[in-house]
């Protein structure tokens, strides 16, 4: 099934390059979903489904939904076609360069296709599915950090609505 | 083998989705008719073929002879996109639904995913994207008003549905919908554990907070498709049509047929998760277990069976439209909000502290 | 002076929404299978059963003409009808009746006579003019055509429609 990696990846790339290169936010913004898309698809055919899943109902179906309502509502017209200040194109082109080296070290110092993961031991679990394993490595293994990221989010949800409370008077 | 599983898998999606749901949207508008009709001492359509049964074919005609107009103000891609995008998650939806035990030792589900209901669930939140372009493309202000509420609706009752069915899967220790209903057909449906293991006094406690679940389940359903008593996206005296006022022809027909086939993936989700799927009561013509061979009449009386109870509760759907009144919208965001959302909350922990306790 | 109406002070049960759920199905679905039974009264379904029995006495229909029993016409082409018509439905052109006629005593008949069928509003008041009892409003409601020439009703429609009256008839008794 190879042919169906090659069709979402190029989906999923096509949805990334039409993100930067509309100029319509809107437009910008549906590039991106089906960028995720494609992305969740890439996720299944690794038989990640829960990942997969997730990917669609979080990214895609919340969080791109709260920005489209954003641009919506704040009616964000086109970006004009004006000409980039000499700080915005040095920063810019400090990132690309530094992300093509990345790529290029990663690629370079692992032997591209015969490289091996390493072994995954099946998880004891009540089930066999993803969703189980997950699951038990989260709650398990991993309880501490998800109990952080847990508070983290409580005090960002706080913060929010203290800063958006308006001023008794 | 490869190609086996391919046909297998196109004679499912043919079968199952064009030729059995689609069907099943235009007798369900038939439906709505009749019943409502019924329900207030009318008659309602009665004069294309027998009964009025062929109705949905006039108003497919007549949808499709129509003149498809795009009026010169609104931005005309997305204009066309917004109808698809609301009608094809809600077929998409029918991948996961187990509509039948066994046929030819084939399992009546299109993909047998390990994540069914979450499957659902994200798919489901994309049809939020073909209101919101519809509102949006087309550029004036009583959609672009409908479509705001519609968002903004979904996206709340989203949690409380997500949420709501967590008590059911944690009973269940399963995600994945064909062994949620062999599960229930064994012991008991979520709702009548009368029989196996359900009939004892773990099955009776359990079905308490399934029943809250369902309650919650039911009703976020409601305001996921839009439908009556939390019309509120197309509620005609304040917004004219809603989101599609700008819509003609064909592609109105897409918007409202999305909305009813939502209803009935939802009515289908609804029986699958709560009234045991395709099951019978009481154990009847149950296989011993997952794999087990089934009888060819057996695995019929099972479709039959699935799709008889996805129509009782598009009645039902049907009949509660025409009972209640419109909440407010205010009342609508609070209800999710402030009770559901927390209902289901206490829900999780509730169950999670009889599981354990019964343990 | 202002009226406070009292809000009713609701239980708990009533507060869950469910119970009042619960009634309204009642209701509804009441109604839903007394109609399946058939105890509901329907409206009639029109084109297989007709008005035609249930008419009242006293409906106004298409007005017509009528002939007396020696097929002469009774309208003397007076028009007082066409006088009173109060949406001026009614079109007469009157002619004289040749003296070698049998009817020459009569002097007047209509060479035309149109009753224009969009414009007619039903009233009555023509039939109730005519001095010679020539005009009745008829039992004939369903007044169709394809296009405007056709829903004018000329001489020979109304007395296809208004057919034969025998005697003097009375126009305030029951017979009409
Ligand atoms: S019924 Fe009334 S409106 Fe009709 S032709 Fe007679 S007078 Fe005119
Ligand atoms: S129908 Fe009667 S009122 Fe009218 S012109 Fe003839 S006689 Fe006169």
């Amino acid at each position: 099934m190879t042919f169906l990696f090659f069709i979402f990846a190029a989906l999923t790339l096509i949805g990334g390059i039409g993100v930067v290169v509309n100029r319509n936010p809107v437009t910008s913004a549906f590039s991106m979903i089906v960028s995720f898309l494609g992305l969740a698809a890439l996720f299944i055919q690794l038989n990640a489904y829960l990942v997969g899943v997730l990917q669609v109902l979080v990214y895609a179906g919340a969080i791109m939904v709260l920005f489209l309502f954003i641009i919506m509502l704040l009616d964000i017209p086109k970006a004009e076609n004006k000409r980039f200040p000499v700080f915005t194109l040095g920063a810019s082109v400090v990132v690309v360069v530094s992300f093509v080296t990345l790529v290029i070290t990663v690629i370079t110092k692992s032997g591209v296709g015969t490289a091996k993961l390493p072994a995954i031991e099946a998880q004891k679990g009540p089930g066999q599915s993803d969703v189980h394993q997950i699951g038990e490595l989260l709650f398990s293994t991993y309880w501490f950090p998800v109990q952080i990221v847990a508070v983290l989010l409580l005090v960002s949800t706080v913060g929010v609505v203290v800063l958006s409370k308006r001023e008794l008077k | 083998m490869d190609w086996y599983i391919i046909l297998a898998a196109t004679i499912k999606i043919v079968v199952f989705v064009f030729l059995v749901t689609l069907p099943l949207v235009a007798m369900s508008v038939w439906a709505e008719r009749r019943v409502s009709a019924a329900i207030q001492d009318r008659v309602g359509p009665n004069r294309v073929g027998p009964a009025g049964l062929l109705q949905p074919v006039a108003d497919g005609i007549k949808f499709l002879l129509k003149e498809d107009f795009t009026p010169n103000h609104v931005r005309k891609s997305f204009y066309w996109l917004a109808p698809a995008l609301t009608m094809i998650p809600s077929l998409l939806t029918c991948a996961v639904i187990p509509f039948g035990s066994q046929l030819f030792g084939e399992k009546m589900v299109i993909a047998d995913l390990d994540v069914g209901p979450l499957f659902v669930f994200a798919v489901a939140s994309l049809t939020v994207y073909g209101i919101v372009l519809a509102g949006w493309a087309s550029n004036s202000k009583y959609p672009f008003l409908g479509s705001v509420r519609s968002t903004s609706q979904m996206i709340s009752y989203e949690i409380s549905l997500g949420l709501s069915i967590v008590p059911l899967l944690m009973i269940y220790g399963e995600l994945n919908l064909g062994r949620i209903v062999m599960e229930q057909a064994q012991n008991g449906w979520a709702l009548l554990p009368l029989w196996g293991e359900g009939l004892s006094v773990k099955g009776w406690l359990l079905a308490i907070p399934l029943f809250i679940s369902f309650i919650v389940f039911t009703t976020s359903m409601f305001a996921e498709t839009n439908r009556l008593p939390f019309d509120l996206p197309e509620c005609e005296t304040e917004l004219v049509a809603g989101y599609h006022t700008e819509y003609s022809s064909m592609k109105f027909a897409l918007f409202f047929l999305g909305e009813y086939a939502a209803m009935i993936i939802g009515s289908g989700l609804a029986v699958t998760l709560f009234f045991g799927g395709w099951s019978l009561p009481f154990g009847w013509l149950t296989p011993e277990s997952i794999d087990a061979e089934v009888p060819f009449w057996h695995g019929l009386i099972h479709i039959g069976v699935f799709f008889a109870k996805v129509i009782l509760f598009i009645i039902f759907f049907i009949a509660v439209r025409w009972t209640l009144p419109r909440f407010r919208y205010d009342q609508l965001m609070k209800l999710g909000w402030v009770v559901f959302f927390e209902l289901a909350l206490a829900n999780v922990i509730l169950t999670a502290l009889l599981l354990m306790w019964l343990k | 002076m202002a009226i406070v109406v009292k809000r009713p002070k609701l239980k708990w049960y009533e507060h869950l929404y469910l119970p009042a759920l619960a009634k309204g199905l009642r209701v509804t679905m009441g109604h839903f299978f007394k109609l399946l039974s058939g105890k509901t009264k329907v409206t009639m379904q029109y084109p297989e059963e007709k008005w035609d029995a249930n008419l009242p006495e006293y409906y106004r229909g298409a007005p017509a003409l009528v002939t007396d029993e020696q097929q002469r016409e009774r309208c003397v082409a007076c028009q007082l009808c066409e006088f009173i018509c109060p949406p001026r439905a009614i079109t007469i052109k009157p002619e004289e009746i040749p003296s070698e006629d049998k009817w020459a005593k009569v002097e007047k008949r209509p060479k035309t006579f149109d009753i224009n069928m969009i414009r007619c509003i039903y009233c009555g008041l023509c039939e109730e003019v005519c001095p010679e009892q020539a005009i009745y409003l008829r039992k004939d409601y369903a007044i169709t055509g394809t296009s405007r020439e056709e829903m004018i009703h000329d001489k020979e429609k109304l007395y296809e429609i208004g057919g034969v009256r025998e005697g003097l008839v009375n126009k305030w008794n029951e017979l009409k």
